[in-house]
C-alpha cells in the first residue's frame, strides 16, 4: 500500500512545499482571509437557519379550515384506507359497493390502501396539516386516539349533517357519543374493534387461558405472550383485569398498570410487543396466547381451526376506525356522501361480511345474515347485548397525558 | 430550506470578459449540481433535524428553538444501553460476516473458474426481493416448532447458548443470537462484494512467487493474501457495520424487548412518543458515535484509499 509520508519527499520537493506554505498558494493572504471570514459568515448564517427552523403551532380554528369545495364540479373523492379494509369481487380488482356508489351518484372514488399504521400516517400528514396545506386526501379512517388527537389539532373539518342522514339514523347506540367527538360532528366510525384475548390451542396444550392475568402470570407460557404496540389496547386490557375502568382512571393507575406489565416484560414472560404481525405468530403456535383484534382472529379461525378467542370476565377494550374529513379537501361533499352510503343497511352489510370487523350500523343483522350466515351470528361481528354490556372504551387523553402515557409504555417495549 | 438560497451567486460569464477570464467559472458550473443535490437533500436535512434537537415544546404550542442542549444529555443517559447494544450487536454481525465472506469471497476469486459468474448472481440475488420479505422469512425458518429449532434443541446447542445469555429458553427466534443472525444475513452481500474486488486484483504471481520462496499456503495467506486485501476488508467492514448500527428492522422482527437497538429508540420517539427532540438528538448522537469509530478504525488500520 502506498501511503503518504512526508519524510520521502525528496529535498527539492520539501522545500517547495515548504516554501508554497510562505508565500504560495496555501499562504495567508488578504484574499484567503476574506474567504475564511466568509466561511465564518457562512456558519453563523447557518446558526440563524437552525433558530429559524420549528414546527408552527397547530391551528386553533374550531371546525377545520375548509377549501373552496369543487365537489359539485370534480366528482371524484379521494379515500385512504388501511390495506384489506373493504369489500372486494372474486377478481380482485374492484370494490363492489364503490362500484355501487358510483352508478348511484356518478362519483369516483379513487380508492388508496396507504394508511398501514397510525403513527407513520401522523407523520406523513402532519407537516401539511400544520402548514395549513391540502393532503390531497378527502376521507381518511384513522383509528380512535388519532382521531381524537386530529379534533384536538383542529386538523379536521366539522361535518355536514344536512348530507349525512342515514349515518345519523343508522349509527348503533353503542358509538353515538366517543367523549372526544361529543354527537359526532367531525367523524363517523368505519368499523368497530374488538379486543379480546386470543390462543392456539395447539400452543397451549392443555393450558387454560382466560384473562389477561393467565397472559402475565401464568409461567407455562413464559416468552409465549404477545401485547400490542397500541397503548390503549394492551394497557386498557390490564386494567380491567386489575379492576380499574380506562374510562376513567388516574395518573396513579397508570402506573399500577405499567408496573404490573413491567414486571411481566422483567420475568421474560412477554415474548414480543407486536403491531398486526402477531396474527402469522399465533397461527403458527410461536405465540401460544396474546391480545389480539377481533377481526383478525375471525379471519385467522377460517384458515386455521387452533385460534380461538376468550372475553375475559372482567370485560374487554372496543375501540373504532373513523371516517374523517382533513383540512383543506377539495370535495367534501362528495365525502360526506360516501360516509352516508356506508351507513344504509345493504352497502354496510356488504362490507362487513368482507371485512369481518364490528358493524357501525344497527340493524344491519337481517341484511348480512342474507350474505353470510354464520357472520351475522358472530359476536365478533355483531355483538350480542350480553357482550356490548362488557365492552369498554378508553378514555380521550389530553396532549400532555397522551405524550406522558405513550413515553412510559414505549419504555415497557424496550425502547 | 434557507440553506437552498445560500448557495453562493454563482454569476453567469459577463460577455464582455476576453474568453480567458470566462473559463474560471467552468469547474463551478460543473460542480452545481451535485452541490445542489447535496444541500438539498444532505446539508437541509441535517440542519432540519439539528435544529429539531435544540427544540422545545409540543404540537399544540408549536415547537421552538429554545437551545436547549440538555435533550442531547437526557437522549444519551435514559438510552446508553440501547447503544452500547446497538454497537455491540453490530460489531458482532461484522466479525461473523468477515468470517462467511471472507472465504466466500476468496473461493470466488480464486477457486470459482468459470462458476465465478454464478455464485457472484447467487450472493446478489437475495437484493431481488424485499429486505422485509427476507427478514420475515427468518421468523418462519427459525420458527420454535420448526426443524432448526428442533434440530439445535436435539444436540443441546441451545442450552449451550442459552447458558451463554444469547437465547432464552428452547427458542431462537424473541432473543440475541437472532438478531445478531438476521443483521448478519441482511449485510452479509455488502461484505462480500468489496472482499472479491480487492482479492480480484491481486496478481496470481504473486502466491506462485510466495510459494517459490519457500511459504507455507498459510504464511501466504498471511504475508501476502490477507494485507492486499486489507482495503476490501476495510470497506467491507464500514459497509457491514454502518447500517447495521442503525437497523431496526431486525431487532423490530426476530427480538424481544431486551434486544432492541437505538433504530428502535428513534423510531419509537419520532412516531409513537412523538418526542421530536429527543429523536432527533439522538440520531445525531448516533451518526457522531458512528463517525468516531469509523475515522478511528480507518486510522488504525491504516487504510486511506478505500477501495
Amino acid at each position: 500500500m502506498e501511503q503518504y509520508e512526508p519524510d520521502r519527499l525528496s529535498p527539492a520537493v520539501a522545500a517547495a512545499v515548504r516554501r508554497s506554505y510562505r508565500n504560495g498558494r496555501a499562504a495567508m493572504t488578504r484574499r484567503s482571509l476574506l474567504r475564511a471570514s466568509a466561511g465564518g459568515a457562512l456558519a453563523v448564517g447557518g446558526l440563524a437557519a437552525l433558530s429559524g427552523c420549528g414546527i408552527p403551532a397547530a391551528g386553533k380554528t374550531q371546525g377545520g379550515v375548509s377549501a373552496d369545495d369543487h365537489s359539485a364540479k370534480e366528482k371524484v373523492v379521494n379515500f385512504s384506507n388501511w390495506p384489506e379494509y373493504i369489500d372486494v369481487d372474486d377478481s380482485g380488482k374492484h370494490h363492489p359497493t364503490l362500484d355501487t356508489f358510483r352508478t348511484r351518484t356518478g362519483i369516483t372514488v379513487k380508492y388508496t390502501e396507504d394508511i398501514n399504521d397510525n403513527d407513520e400516517f401522523f407523520g406523513k400528514i402532519q407537516p401539511q396539516l400544520a402548514a395549513g396545506q391540502d393532503t390531497g386526501r378527502d376521507l381518511v379512517v384513522l383509528t380512535d386516539w388519532l382521531a381524537a388527537r386530529m379534533v384536538r389539532l383542529g386538523y379536521v373539518q366539522k361535518l355536514d349533517a344536512s348530507n349525512l342522514p342515514h349515518a345519523f339514523a343508522n349509527l348503533s347506540d353503542q358509538f353515538r357519543s366517543p367523549d372526544w367527538d361529543p354527537g359526532r360532528a367531525y367523524s363517523y366510525v368505519w368499523q368497530g374493534i374488538s379486543t379480546v384475548v386470543a390462543y392456539n390451542k395447539k400452543a397451549l396444550d392443555g393450558v387454560e387461558v382466560k384473562s389477561v392475568s393467565d397472559l402475565l402470570d401464568n409461567p407455562a407460557l413464559k416468552g409465549r405472550v404477545g401485547l400490542l404496540t397500541e397503548m390503549r389496547d394492551t394497557v386498557g386490557m390490564t386494567m380491567l383485569d386489575m379492576g380499574l375502568d380506562p374510562a376513567k382512571f388516574s395518573d396513579d393507575d397508570y402506573d399500577k398498570v405499567i408496573a404490573r406489565i413491567q414486571k411481566a416484560v422483567d420475568k421474560g414472560q412477554i415474548r414480543r410487543f407486536t403491531g398486526n404481525d402477531y396474527t402469522s405468530d399465533l397461527s403458527k403456535g410461536d405465540l401460544a396466547a396474546c391480545i389480539a383484534w377481533g377481526g383478525d382472529i375471525v379471519q385467522l379461525q377460517s384458515d386455521n381451526p387452533d385460534v380461538a378467542y376468550v372475553i375475559p370476565d372482567s370485560g374487554y377494550m372496543t375501540s373504532t376506525d373513523n371516517l374523517m374529513i382533513p383540512n383543506k379537501a377539495r370535495h367534501k361533499t362528495n365525502a360526506e356522501r360516501l360516509i352516508d352510503f356506508y351507513y344504509e343497511p345493504e352497502p354496510a352489510a356488504q362490507l362487513s361480511a368482507y371485512v369481518n370487523y364490528v358493524s357501525p350500523v344497527a340493524d344491519v343483522k337481517p341484511y348480512l345474515a342474507k350474505i353470510d350466515k354464520s357472520a351475522a351470528d358472530n359476536p365478533l361481528i355483531l355483538p350480542d347485548k350480553a357482550m356490548q354490556a362488557k365492552s369498554v372504551a378508553f378514555r380521550a387523553l389530553s396532549s400532555k397525558e397522551e405524550t406522558a402515557y405513550q413515553a412510559k409504555f414505549t419504555k415497557l417495549t424496550g425502547a | 430550506m434557507a440553506a437552498v438560497t445560500e448557495a453562493p451567486p454563482l454569476a453567469p460569464a459577463p460577455e464582455k470578459k476576453p474568453p480567458r477570464k470566462r473559463g474560471r467559472f467552468t469547474p463551478y458550473w460543473l460542480l452545481l449540481p451535485g452541490i445542489l443535490w447535496l444541500l438539498i437533500f444532505f446539508a437541509a436535512p441535517m440542519i432540519y433535524q439539528a435544529s429539531t434537537s435544540v427544540q422545545t415544546g409540543s404540537l399544540e404550542e408549536g415547537y421552538k428553538v429554545t437551545w436547549h442542549f440538555a435533550t442531547y444529555w437526557d437522549a444519551l443517559s435514559s438510552y446508553w444501553p440501547q447503544f452500547l447494544r446497538s454497537v455491540f450487536y453490530a460489531a458482532s454481525a461484522t466479525v461473523l460476516c468477515l468470517l462467511l465472506g471472507y472465504p466466500l469471497a476468496y473461493l470466488i476469486a480464486f477457486r470459482a473458474g468459470r462458476w465465478r459468474n454464478l455464485i457472484m448472481i447467487l450472493v446478489i440475488a437475495p437484493f431481488f426481493t424485499s429486505f422485509l420479505i427476507r427478514t420475515l422469512a427468518w421468523k418462519t425458518i427459525l420458527a420454535d416448532n420448526g426443524p432448526v429449532v428442533h434440530t439445535l434443541n436435539s444436540l443441546h446447542i441451545l442450552s449451550l447458548t442459552d447458558w451463554l445469555g444469547w437465547t432464552a429458553g428452547d427458542r431462537v427466534l424473541a432473543t440475541p443470537l437472532a438478531v445478531v443472525c438476521g443483521l448478519t444475513y441482511n449485510f452479509l452481500p455488502f461484505m462480500i462484494l468489496p472482499l472479491y474486488t480487492s482479492l480480484e486484483r491481486i496478481d496470481g504471481r504473486l502466491h506462485e512467487a510466495a510459494g517459490d520462496l519457500y511459504a507455507k499456503p498459510f504464511t501466504t495467506f498471511r504475508k501476502v493474501t490477507f494485507p492486499l486485501s486489507m482495503p476490501g476488508v476495510v470497506s467491507g467492514t464500514l459497509l457491514t457495520f454502518i447500517p447495521a448500527a442503525g437497523d431496526y428492522v431486525n431487532a423490530e422482527l426476530l427480538g424481544s424487548t431486551d434486544t432492541r437497538m437505538v433504530g428502535n429508540v428513534i423510531q419509537a420517539q419520532f412516531l409513537r412518543v412523538l418526542d421530536y427532540p429527543t429523536a432527533a438528538a439522538l440520531s445525531f448522537i448516533l451518526m457522531a458515535a458512528i463517525l468516531l469509530m469509523v475515522t478511528f478504525y480507518i486510522r488504525r488500520s491504516g487504510t486511506e484509499d478505500l477501495v
